[in-house]
């Protein structure tokens, strides 16, 4: 199990300038040797996504992260765009689409709400991981495994001390994955991979 | 004098310049110090080129000043000298009342009387303006504390010396010891001065109201004029005539000529022909101040330096010390910043060309014995030698030591007034971009040589100039130094290559943008390695060709979405295109078959193209097709040969 997995963040965020969390967290591992950051604002700014480029990217990785701020119980446009046009039948699903077989994919998301508002009678009514539905389900027709999603919580109230704190817990569970630190049972066992950094520390 | 005489003389002269001055300024001298000891070498007691005539050369290069205070005034815009005034009456006029008084004292100690030493004080408050302002603009300067004190108490000078002619052959009067003839006597002896003294005044207020009015109202429409003719030397002839003609003028209303060019500077700083009548008169300022230094170097008179050393030399020094304590005093209580005030002090502590005018004119009117004005006119000009030293020393000496504290004021010293956008060219094409960097509150500098865009775009706030982007003059007065990116948009594909090429010779910090006149050009411009290109009608075609498309029935973000497709494989075909024009450029020798080579050349890679990917994007045919085969199969278990024989009829 010494092999490393490759990791592509496929980034979104179309104003990126007035990010402050996203940009600490790409900013904690954009160096990071094995994770490939693929900023698609910055790549396809009029939205005409280079489908033979993205599915050889995706080729030379294991592992990908839609990471994006949550924008109306979902992701920005252009993730949805990407994923309109790159996971194409016979590529990433159907008789013959097999590419993506058994990679792994997850959501990396950023919300201003704090965890609680995302529950039932709360102000959102559900949880993130039911807004997250379309989005599993897609890395199951493709037959990926849908890994549980890292969320940062809260973010309109966020202090600078916190945000540091997120974006290096980010850095710390994609280290991880790279390097296949948790087994598969310690991974499934969080509803949040945040969670598996109280795993180290217990 | 003979035509042969002249040319002969102009040899000398010039032959003097060329050698000396890239001397000077490569030993870090600077120029004014460079024509000078050029002067010095072929004066009278060097090498003999020339003799007496060196004064009347000097009378005739003193319009250099004249033109340099021209220039000074374009580039001091009325509300400045509105916020200057403090200084230059404070500052000015402290100085020379302190100054004054100081020598005086000191002359009359030695034995002057009174009225001679307000003359030798009055003479010897004056700094040179051809030498401060000159050197200091050379090294940059002129922005900082210093360098606008410099110049506040120059202009005040400039304006004193007219009240100070009037005055000393009255005094003389007084003191009884006219022997000359007043009529004879007076430099500035004009017609006008004939008449009564209300008619002078009325006759000065309005010539100089005429400056003004004439200047702010009318130069617009002439220069204009002038430059839709597109004649460089009209221009060029008409500047000049502004110039001196203001300069006549100014003379015979017994105005100094300096300061009516000046105000006609300042009125015409607000002009969008500013640059343009900059970059005319400066080549003619610079030769005129050159030939003036010259001529002061070989004024100096050796044989007085010779018999009587002790005594030039001491009032040499006694001079300079006295100037720059004043002017250190000065400088202190007006609160210029260490290290300011000391350059402020070298830079002044000289005497200046006005002294030559005053000092001849007092002697004139008897007011000084003529050993004396000969002893104070090599000081003068030895004064004038000193300068450029005394610069060095403080600046190799001296300013080192507040290198640290200069550092830290810099920034809110040198007000930025560039924009960090040039645009050469404000035709169709580059319109649209400063339109557009506009919109998105960036600022340009724009400029253009088609005359009758500039006044109407002035009007939208766009900061224009007049001329041809080709000339490193006008882009280094537009701001090219201190800008970040030029766009090149004229629509001459050979001018947008020199621009090009001049600006990366010149200004290789500045990033270049350059509108490409077809796809050969495109190749020419990437072979420059600039930053950015853009064929001029290209995106303008696509464009087009997309609401066809829509007239033809595609759906609107079908078509949109077909264009961008097109674009994205006609970049990478501009690719393999470039590298075969580069690998075999001979081809496109032939000028008339180079357009439809160049076409087939394109079509031929355009059908090896395969469609981009994308285009078969939301295309679920594949998938149609195998749900209805999995149907098909599901369906053929279970019905058989019925279904079988449906698909026959099909």
């Amino acid at each position: 199990m010494n092999v490393r997995n490759k990791i592509l963040i496929l980034f979104a965020h179309p104003v990126l300038h007035k990010s402050k969390v996203n940009r600490q967290m790409i900013s904690a591992i954009q160096d990071v040797e094995d994770i490939t950051y693929h900023n698609l604002y910055e790549e396809y700014p009029d939205f005409h996504i280079d489908v033979k480029r993205e599915q050889d990217l995706l080729m030379e990785h294991d592992i990908y992260i839609w990471q994006h701020p949550f924008y109306w119980y979902s992701s920005p446009s252009i993730v949805k765009e990407w994923i309109d046009l790159v996971l194409k039948h016979g590529f990433a699903y159907g008789r013959t689409g097999t590419a993506l077989k058994d990679k792994k994919i997850l959501s990396a998301i950023t919300a201003g709400g704090r965890r609680e508002v995302y529950e039932e009678g709360n102000m959102n009514n559900y949880t993130i991981q039911q807004f997250l539905a379309p989005f599993r389900q897609t890395a199951k027709l493709c037959n990926m495994v849908y890994l549980p999603p890292f969320v940062v919580h809260g973010t309109h109230l966020l202090a600078q001390d916190d945000i540091h704190t997120a974006a290096q817990d980010y850095k710390k569970i994609l280290i991880s994955l790279r390097d296949q630190i948790f087994s598969d049972e310690e991974i499934w066992s969080c509803n949040y991979l945040n969670d598996l950094l109280e795993l180290t520390q217990k | 004098m003979h035509s042969q005489d002249f040319f002969f003389q102009a040899i000398i002269f010039l032959t003097a310049a060329v050698v000396s001055v890239p001397i000077a300024k490569r030993l870090g001298l600077g120029s004014a110090l460079g024509y000078l000891m050029a002067g010095v070498l072929i004066g009278p007691y060097f090498l003999k080129l020339v003799g007496e005539e060196g004064t009347d050369i000097m009378h005739f290069a003193e319009f250099g000043v004249v033109m340099m205070l021209f220039i000074i005034g374009l580039e001091v815009r009325p509300s400045l000298l509105w916020n200057m005034r403090r200084s230059i009456f404070g500052l000015g006029g402290l100085q020379m009342l302190i100054t004054t008084v100081i020598i005086g004292g000191i002359s009359m100690f030695f034995g002057m009387n009174l009225l001679q030493g307000i003359a030798i004080g009055l003479i010897f408050s004056m700094s040179s303006t051809a030498i401060v302002l000159q050197t200091l603009a050379e090294k940059g300067l002129m922005k900082t504390q210093a360098g606008q004190g410099s110049f506040s108490v120059l202009l005040f000078q400039d304006i004193a010396v007219i009240p100070i002619l009037a005055i000393l052959p009255l005094m003389a009067n007084q003191v009884g010891a006219r022997s000359v003839d007043l009529h004879e006597a007076v430099i500035n002896e004009t017609t006008v001065s004939a008449l009564p003294g209300w008619q002078q005044v009325l006759l000065i207020v309005g010539l100089v109201a005429l400056i003004i009015i004439g200047g702010h109202f009318l130069a617009r429409f002439i220069f204009r004029f002038i430059a839709q003719t597109g004649l460089r030397e009209i221009f060029t002839a008409s500047a000049l005539l502004l110039v001196i003609g203001i300069a006549v003028a100014m003379d015979r209303v017994g105005l100094s000529p300096a300061l009516g060019t000046f105000l006609a500077g300042v009125v015409l700083a607000d002009n969008e022909y500013r640059h343009e009548l900059e970059t005319t008169i400066e080549p003619f300022k610079g030769l005129l101040l050159g030939l003036f230094f010259i001529a002061v170097g070989s004024s100096i008179n050796f044989e007085i330096l010779t018999t009587q050393p002790g005594t030039v030399l001491g009032i040499l020094g006694i001079l300079i010390l006295v100037k720059f304590v004043v002017l250190l005093f000065l400088g202190r209580f007006f609160k210029m910043r260490t290290g300011q005030e000391i350059l402020f002090s070298f830079a002044l502590a000289q005497t200046g060309e006005f002294a030559f005018v005053l000092i001849s004119f007092s002697s004139q009117n008897a007011i000084l014995p003529e050993h004396v004005s000969g002893i104070m006119l090599i000081v003068v000009a030895l004064s004038m030698l000193v300068t450029p030293l005394l610069l060095i020393i403080n600046d190799r000496l001296v300013q080192p030591l507040f290198i640290r504290a200069q550092k830290e004021q810099e920034p809110d010293e040198m007000e930025e007034q560039d924009n960090p956008v040039l645009i050469a060219g404000f035709g169709r094409f580059g319109v649209v971009i400063g339109r557009f960097l506009m919109a998105n509150g960036i600022s340009a500098t724009v400029l253009d040589s088609n005359p009758s865009n500039i006044s109407f775009l002035r009007k939208f706030g766009f900061k224009v100039y007049y001329g041809d982007a080709n000339r490193t003059d006008l882009l280094e007065a537009a701001g090219a130094a201190n800008a970040r990116l030029i766009i090149v948009a004229v629509d001459d594909r050979e001018q947008i290559n020199h621009i090009v090429e001049q600006v990366q010779r010149k200004y290789p910090h500045l990033k270049i943008f350059a509108r490409a006149i077809d796809v050969r050009h495109s190749f020419e411009l990437n072979e420059m390695n600039i930053a950015g290109y853009r064929r001029e009608t290209y995106d303008s075609s696509v464009d087009l060709a997309v609401r066809v498309l829509g007239e033809l029935g595609f759906n609107r973000y079908q078509a949109s979405r077909a264009a961008r497709s097109f674009r994205y494989h006609d970049e990478i075909m501009m690719k393999e295109l470039h590298d075969l024009w580069h690998n075999d450029k001979r081809k496109y020798i032939n000028e008339v078959r180079r357009y439809s080579q160049q076409l087939e050349n394109i079509l031929v890679s355009e059908k090896d193209h395969v469609l981009h990917e994308s285009d078969n994007a939301w295309d679920i045919e594949s998938r149609r097709e195998e749900i209805r085969e999995m149907y098909e199969l599901l369906a053929g278990k279970s019905e058989g040969e019925e279904d079988k024989e449906k698909n026959k009829d099909r």
